[in-house]
């Protein structure tokens, strides 16, 4: 099967999307091989809902996004694997968040993934997963320059051999 | 994104994409990529549908582990379980987004 990748959005967003080809600057594929066995290997999480936990981090800046439209927070968050859906709030203007309140494994399945570690299908999970907002300014720079390398320093310290992204 | 997965990647960590856009993930270049042809906010599945997630969750970690080259793509092969108009609406936010808003308002301007 061939995913449709247009299915769900609007007819007039689509060129938004399609035949932009490569990120400039990002023109050549990029690789690391994955060395182990999943068995062996611990794995994190990334979602760009814009997930937060209420008690303890800010919101994502929703407030400048009103007055400037193109801009998007490019800060991240840190989610525990212990977060329940309880202690999770969404700050996304560009998505309904009715499912994702609900549940939040839907963006973010780090339950799933803590079961498959004790399976043992997985050697073991981040105990701290990443929680991006998805909508950015085009040039990425602050992602670039800020965001990218504080999360792969996270990841690092994390122990993850893998790390699994969900846009939403 | 898809950027922000080959920026990991390059700096050494592994990656998988779970995307209902696999085909622009594959013009940015993804390393490894999952198709799911679910509505936007939905990546692992339905709300409540744990089936469903630990599918499309175990063929990303599949992915993830067993893909050869950087470009690989796989897509899921399941359909969405609710009507298309329904599920079409329902993903969208209740009020635009700013930059909807904005592009709306533009249209409307004489």
């Amino acid at each position: 099967m061939l995913v449709d990748s247009f299915k769900f959005l609007p007819r007039s967003f689509r060129p938004l999307y399609e035949g932009r080809g490569a990120f400039p600057g990002e023109e050549k594929a990029v690789w690391k091989p994955f060395e182990k066995r999943l068995a062996e290997s611990r794995i994190a999480l990334l979602t760009s809902a814009g997930l937060y936990v209420k008690s303890t981090q800010p919101s994502f800046d929703l407030e400048y996004e009103q007055t400037h439209p193109d801009w998007g927070d490019p800060t991240w968050r840190a989610i525990p694997a212990s977060a329940t859906a309880a202690d999770i709030a969404v700050a996304h203007l560009h998505i309904n968040d009715g499912d994702l309140l609900a549940d939040p494994e839907i963006a973010l399945p780090m339950r799933l993934l803590g079961r498959l570690a004790s399976e043992g299908e997985i050697g073991g999970a981040a105990t701290e997963h990443v929680s991006v907002m998805g909508f950015q300014e085009r040039t990425l720079r602050e992602w670039q320059s800020k965001t990218a390398p504080e999360v792969v320093a996270h990841l690092r310290d994390q122990g993850a051999d893998g790390l699994i992204l969900a846009p939403v | 994104m898809p950027v922000l997965a080959r920026w990991i990647e390059a700096a050494g960590i592994p990656t998988v994409i779970v995307t209902m856009m696999p085909s622009v993930a594959e013009e940015r270049l993804a390393p490894r990529i999952v198709g799911v042809e679910f509505p936007f906010g939905h990546p692992f599945g339905m709300p409540g549908d744990g089936a469903l997630q630990r599918r499309t969750l175990e063929l990303a970690l599949h992915v993830l582990a067993g893909a050869a080259r950087a470009g690989t793509r796989v897509d899921l092969d399941v359909d969405w379980p609710v009507p298309l108009r329904e599920a079409y609406r329902s993903w969208q936010p209740k009020v635009p987004s700013p930059i909807v808003r904005r592009m709306l308002e533009a249209r409307q301007a004489p």
